[in-house]
Order: structure tokens, then sequence, then C-alpha cells
């Protein structure tokens, strides 16, 4: 198979990465006022994802750095083309990241107050930025002869796209909800179950629509059997979750993003950034790729560097397999 | 202001800011590796509140490090559109090996260190260590890597207009980046060392518990920086001589040497307007012949200046720029090939006298403080203090130097190298609205301001706190309790 092909599959996989594990990162910072009743619950919600956030972001570093590699042509389209939105994202993760180090380092409520309104909202902006960014990339933007865009500078935030970000903020609403019951012990656990079963439908709809409305602009069948796929794992993550069987509900919530990163990456191919002005102007997998020798280079590298990486990150999650609750939390401590 | 200098000035902002946390991370992490295999190794604890109250600040600056690196990643993409476009196909591969195989392990190792303190087996947690620090050395070589390509293009052809990659392993051995690199690095640890000095020697002279700890401190950091010194001296003279053949225009404004000598002196101090090309009314204190002998080991050997080197590029690389309305104002102008002089000829001093002040403090520092000595004056933690600034401005001022003496280019043409591989700044920028750029430097300027202020109070705090603020005493609580937790 042509290399450039397989890139984009190696881009559309590290995306999905991303989103499944930073989709939950997510969800827990964007409900972090709605399920904790006191700073212990905050603090256990946070350490639920304490010792793994920062490799899960490490994700879209590398899916954006791969893009570099192996797409230069849509790396440099899509981030110039989407800047305000893309600044806007960054300050998000900029916050947050700061924000879980530094929350616990002064023993003060204001100082944590702060700080939990920052990872509030840098999630959700992150949340729903990264949304708007991929549905970009699936819609297009005015991009002209040369790939850059000619439109405005808000060009990157139109109907399609922001339901693109609602579909992703959804989705980790969801995904966060059901990673925590899976995750904490305790009535923080029981509520977490709760919310998942009651919002997880309307939650996912935005995700519906985002995946329809692609297909329907350049879907194919294989496609539609995505969104099928997607359709059948959220109903049954749904079932699951209600019986309380959050393990089994997770999975399910994986195979949701999973297809739905198939049904968003299939219907843009071959396509990696659509010309909303001239379907000539649309950037391709063929006509954006690195040289063979380059992307041959980055193969082995991924072919040793990506199984590795599974296998670090998955013991990660071994090591720090246990349930965490309020009784876990010790006492603060700081100067 | 136009998009062109809106977006040089933004990625130099963000560009100093980041390697003001950078070194730090880099130099502490293996100092606070070592610390803990000094523990584990002799059991001493010591040696574990070393690792703990060091590691904590090392944490404190990983946080701001890790965040402002996104925004690197990003930026090329976002203000370099056409710079991106014109090197992907051999820039973005070290980027991405970067990512997949240096930032991968070391983000998710320390978050193992930080975590697992009652997870893991002492060996394990200390491998942790290992793996987060030295991880860090590889993200550094990567980056250095595509930065030495901008520096020196090689392992690449030409084709239709953009270099082709023809070699990773010229790109990844490229010999400006195996002296870029050990000299970065060495740059990494004088500001660790400083650090350790500075924070150790304060303790020390407050004396409030912990005596060990501290001077323990101050003699790893002080001997830490002298050899980063004499490292960074070595390796400086190698990459000073790369230079004179690979960018001879940056090194004859490093000196702001004016016109062809043979040989050539190197000047300490000038005193006048370094701004023009043609040293009217400069006076400059040199040492004779000294610059031949950095340029070529030789003492008598002819050294270019500037006016001759205009010639010269002109003649390989033309005199105006195209007519191109995505130039804007530089449109058909001609092209000034002489970088800022007073930038590049400060820099390249600020640079070395800095570091030389630098490693005289931690000298200065260790002899103090010999076999149990200590000295009563204030004075003394004053200078230890105001010792830790002064490889952090080295630092930024020797990449200023070098990233402004390439100017104008971005890529530096080769002049060994392949024929016609090289990109004019101007010519990389992305074709956005003057307000998208102006908007982003702003946001991105305040939040770091904001951010600066946070850390270094944070920092302060846990300096102050000592090694108790970050070791609570065993208590009675219930033994399931998280050793660490947010």
């Amino acid at each position: 198979m042509d290399l450039a092909v397989v890139w984009f599959c190696v881009i559309a996989l590290l995306w999905l990465g991303y989103l499944f594990l930073e989709g939950f990162d997510f969800g827990v910072g964007m409900l972090l006022p709605v399920l904790a009743k006191d700073d212990t619950e905050r603090r256990v919600m946070i350490n639920t994802i304490g010792p793994v956030w920062d490799g899960n972001e490490v994700w879209v570093i590398v899916a954006i750095g791969a893009t570099f590699a192996a797409f230069p042509g849509w790396y440099a389209a899509l981030l110039s083309g989407a800047y305000l939105p893309l600044l806007v994202v960054l300050v998000g993760l900029i916050g947050r990241g700061v924000a879980f180090e530094y929350r616990g380092k002064v023993d003060a409520d204001r100082w944590r107050r702060r700080w939990d309104r920052v990872i509030v909202t840098g999630s959700w902006i992150a949340a729903l930025g990264f949304g708007l960014l991929i549905a970009t990339t699936v819609f297009g933007l005015p991009l002209d002869a040369n790939g850059n865009r000619v439109g405005s500078v808000f060009a990157a935030v139109r109907w399609e796209t922001v339901l693109g970000a609602l579909a992703l903020a959804g989705f980790a609403l969801v995904h966060g909800a059901v990673f925590l019951s899976l995750k904490t012990d305790g009535d923080i656990r029981l509520r977490a179950r709760r919310l998942a079963a009651r919002i997880g439908p309307y939650a996912l709809l935005p995700l519906l629509g985002l995946l329809v409305w692609a297909q329907v602009e350049s879907g194919a069948v294989w496609t539609w059997v995505a969104v099928g796929l997607a359709v059948i794992a959220a109903t049954l993550a749904f079932e699951r979750i209600d019986r309380g069987r959050e393990g089994q509900a997770f999975a399910a919530l994986g195979v949701v993003i999973a297809a739905s990163v198939v049904a968003l990456f299939g219907a843009l191919y071959p396509n990696v950034l659509p010309s909303t002005l001239d379907s000539e102007f649309s950037l391709t997998v063929a006509g954006t790729a690195s040289s063979p020798y380059t992307l041959g280079v980055m193969s082995w590298v991924a072919l040793f560097g990506t199984p590795a990486v599974l296998v670090y990150q998955g013991w990660t999650y071994w090591v720090f397999r246990k349930r965490v609750s309020t009784a876990h939390i010790p006492a603060v401590h700081a100067p | 202001m136009d998009v062109l200098d809106l977006a040089r000035w933004q990625f130099g902002i963000t560009t100093v800011y980041h390697f003001l946390m950078v070194p730090l991370t880099i130099g502490l992490s293996v100092l606070v590796a070592g610390m803990q295999t000094a523990w584990v190794r002799t059991g001493d604890t010591k040696y574990l509140r070393m690792t703990k109250f060091w590691g904590k600040l090392l944490l404190i600056n990983f946080a701001m490090g890790v965040v402002t690196g996104i925004v690197q990643e990003f930026q090329f993409g976002m203000s370099w559109s056409e710079y991106s476009r014109f090197v992907g196909d051999v820039f973005g591969a070290p980027l991405a090996m970067e990512g997949l195989v240096a930032f991968f392990v070391e983000s998710t190792f320390l978050g193992l260190w930080i975590f697992g303190w009652d997870r893991l087996s002492k060996r394990v947690h200390l491998a942790c260590a290992w793996a987060f620090s030295l991880a860090t050395i590889a993200s550094a070589y990567f980056i250095l890597a595509a930065n030495s390509w901008m520096q020196h293009p090689v392992g690449v052809e030409l084709v239709d207009g953009r270099p082709r990659l023809t070699s990773i392993w010229a790109v990844l051995g490229n010999n400006t980046a195996l002296t870029a690199a050990p000299h970065t690095v060495a740059g990494c640890f004088a500001v660790a060392g400083a650090f350790l000095v500075g924070i150790g020697a304060w303790h020390l002279w407050r004396n409030r518990g912990d005596q060990p700890v501290w001077r323990a401190s101050v003699k790893l950091g002080g001997w830490v920086g002298i050899a980063a010194f004499a490292l960074l001296a070595g390796t400086g003279d190698l990459q000073a001589k790369l230079m004179f053949e690979q960018q001879p225009m940056k090194m004859a404004a490093a000196e702001a040497l004016c016109h062809t000598e043979s040989p050539a002196g190197f000047s300490i101090f000038a005193v006048g307007d370094v701004a023009r090309p043609d040293c009217e009314n400069v006076k400059s204190i040199t040492v004779p012949a000294l610059l031949s002998f950095l340029a070529h080991n030789d003492f008598t050997t002819e050294v270019r200046g500037i006016t001759e080197l205009v010639d010269e590029y002109q003649a390989k690389y033309g005199t105006n720029y195209p007519v191109d309305e995505r130039l804007g104002e530089l449109s058909g102008k001609p092209i000034d090939y002489v970088p800022m002089l007073p930038v590049t000829y400060w820099g390249f001093r600020l640079m070395i006298g800095l570091g030389a002040l630098s490693a005289m403090v931690g000298m200065a520092v260790l002899w103090l403080t010999r076999k149990g000595r200590l000295p009563r004056g204030r004075w003394f933690p004053r200078l230890a203090l105001l010792g830790i600034a002064l490889p952090f401005a080295a630092n930024s001022a020797g990449w200023i130097f070098t990233e402004m003496g390439r100017q104008p280019f971005v890529v530096a043409p080769n002049p060994s190298g392949v024929d016609g591989v090289w990109l004019f700044t101007a010519r990389g920028v992305s074709g956005l609205a003057v307000g998208e750029v102006l908007t982003s430097l702003i946001v991105l300027t305040l939040v770091y301001g904001a951010l600066a202020v946070v850390e270094v109070y944070l920092l302060t705090r846990y300096v102050r706190g000592g090694v108790a603020a970050v070791m609570p005493e065993k208590t009675d609580e219930p033994g399931d309790t998280l050793a660490f937790a947010y």
C-alpha cells in the first residue's frame, strides 16, 4: 500500500488515541463543578487523571508533529487557516496544564478555587476547540490554489464546525463521567454513573449529527457502516452503564470514538483539507504528502516507537489501576 | 508593523520564554535523578531530602516548560506556513521523532515518578527518574537537529524548488547539531548548577536546619556549574570554527568586523555605534590576532569582514527580493544581508561574559564554603541568588545571537552544500491578517507574563519552605492514603 495512505491512517490513529485518552481528561475537568460536592471530592476527581493526563496530551503533540512531517501542506494550511481558534485552544491547554500542577501547591481556598476555574474553562475550551479543528479539516476552509485561506479570519467557525465542537464536548462529558465511575469509589462513583446514564443519549447527539453531516457531504458505504457501528456501540454503552457495568460501558465508548474517527477520516479521504471555494484547490493525501523517503523513515520510527508507547503507557494505567476515593486523599501539605 | 515583524516578535518572545523553563528542567532532572541514585545506593536520608526538595522545584518548573512547548510546535504551522511547506519534508521528521521517541517517555515517566513513590519498588521508581531525565536530553537533541538544519542544511536535494530529504542520518548527524547539542545541554547544566548554588547558599546562610542538605547542594551545584562552563567554552570554540565556514556573515556580525583582516583581532568591548556596517565611529578594544585563531586555529589567517561578505552574498543569493505581493513592503527591495549588528555583537559578548561570570560565582561560593566555612555577611546569599540569573541570561543572549545572526535567512544557505537550498525569513511567514498575529502576540505575551509571576511566586514559596514543606511528617493517617496526590 501507498505510504502516504498509511500515514493518513497513522494520523487518524494518533487522533483516536488522543480523543480516547484526553476525552476523559477533558470530561473530568468539565464535570469538576458538577460532580464534586467539596474540595476532597474535587481532589478525588483530579487525581483519577493526575498521573496520566500529561502522557495523554502527548498524543496530540505527536499527531500534529506527524502531520508536519508526513503532510506539510496539510499542517501549514490547517494551522494557519484556523489561526484564531487555535490560539484559543492553546490558551486553554496552557491554563489547564499549569492548573493541574499548581492548584494543590498552596493551601488556600481562594487559590484552589481560582485554579479550579482554570481547569474547568481550559477543559471546555480544549474539548470544543479540538472538535472544531477536526470538523474544520473534514469540512474544509476557503483555500486558494496555494493552500492559503482567503476568507475571513473566522472562516473556520461555521455551523458544521460548531457542531463538531459540540460533538467532542458532548462525547467528553459522557466519556469523562463513565471514566469517573470506573476510577472512583463511594458516593461520587454513583453520581458519575447516574449522570452518564442521564445525559448520555443527549450529549452524544451532536456527535451523531456531525457524523451524518460528514457522510451526506462525502461519505461512502463503509463510512456509513462506521456510523452505524458508532450508534450501536453508544446504545450498548448506555445500556451497560445503566446496569452498573462501568468497564464495559467505557470500552463501548472507546468503540464509539474509534468508529467516529473512522467515519470522519473516511469521509475526508482522499482529501486532507477540502477547499470550500473550488474542489480543484482541495488539499489531498497524495498532493501534500512528503517524499517516500521521509515517509519511510517515519514509518520505521513509528513501527518501533508506537508499540513501546502503548506498552509503557499501558503499564502506567496498570500501576495506577486502583480506584480513588475520599479516603485515599492525603491531608493538604503545602508551604 | 506588518505580519512578518509581528510573527518574528512572537516567535522570539515565546521561544526565549520557553527556553527559560527548558534548561532548568533538563539540568535539574538529571541532578535530581543523581540525588535519588545516591539515596538508593547509600540509604542516607540527606539524599532523599535533596531529591524531594529539588524535585518539587523541578515539577513546578516542568509544567511551564510543557505548556509553552505546545505553542512552539503549533507556531510553525500557524505563523510560518510558507516556511513549513518549504522545509516540511526535512524539518517535520525530527519534530515528530521528538514527540514519539522522547516526549512520550518524558511525560509518562514523570507521571510515574510523581505519583509512584509508594506504588513502585525503589529501583523501578529510580529508573523512572532516569527515563524522564535522559528523555529530556533526547528531546533537546531532536529539536537542536531541526534547528541545526536551518543553520546548515544537509542531507537534501532540491526538487521542484523545495529541499527533499535524502539522508536522515545526515540531518541527525549534522556537524552543526553535534556541536550545538553539547553546547546547549552544557548551558542547561550551568543553569541547574547556579540554581543549586544560589538557593543552597541562601538556606545555608539562614541556618534553619538541614545544613547537610544545603551544603551538599551547594557543592554539587558549584562543581556542575564549573564543569558546564568548561564544556561550554570547548564546544563554543568548535561551534565558532564551524560557523566561520557555514555562516561567515554571522561571525563577522558577532565581531562587528567590517573589513577583511589578516590576522584579525578579537574585540573585547566597543564604544560607539556598532550598528553601522562601515565601522565609522567605533573604538574597539581588541586582542590582536585572536579572532584568526578562533576561526581557524591559526594566528595569521585572514578573517572575512562584512563589506566583502555582502558583495559575496549579493553575487550568490541576489541583490533584490523578487517582486511578489506576498513579500509585502520587501517586494523588489534590496536584500540587507547584514544582521542587526548591535544585537549580534552584544549578544555574543553577553553570552560569553555572563556565562563566565556565572562560573566565577560558582567558584567563589565553593571557595567561601570550603571545609565547613560560611561567610556571615548579607552580601553572601545576595551574590549567590543573583548568580542564578546569570546563566539564564547567557542562554537567552546566545539564542538571540545565533537566530538573529542568521538573518535575513530563516534557512541559511550552506556554502559547501546543495545549491539553492535557502529561504529568506520574509518568505516563510503565513499570509495572515495583521489583526490575527497582533492578537496572538498580545494574548500570549500577557498569558506568559502572568504565568511567570505565578511560577516565580510558587518557586519562592517552596524555596522558603525548605525541605520540611515537601516532606510531610508521618502522621497516623490510614494506611491506604496516597503518598502523593494533587
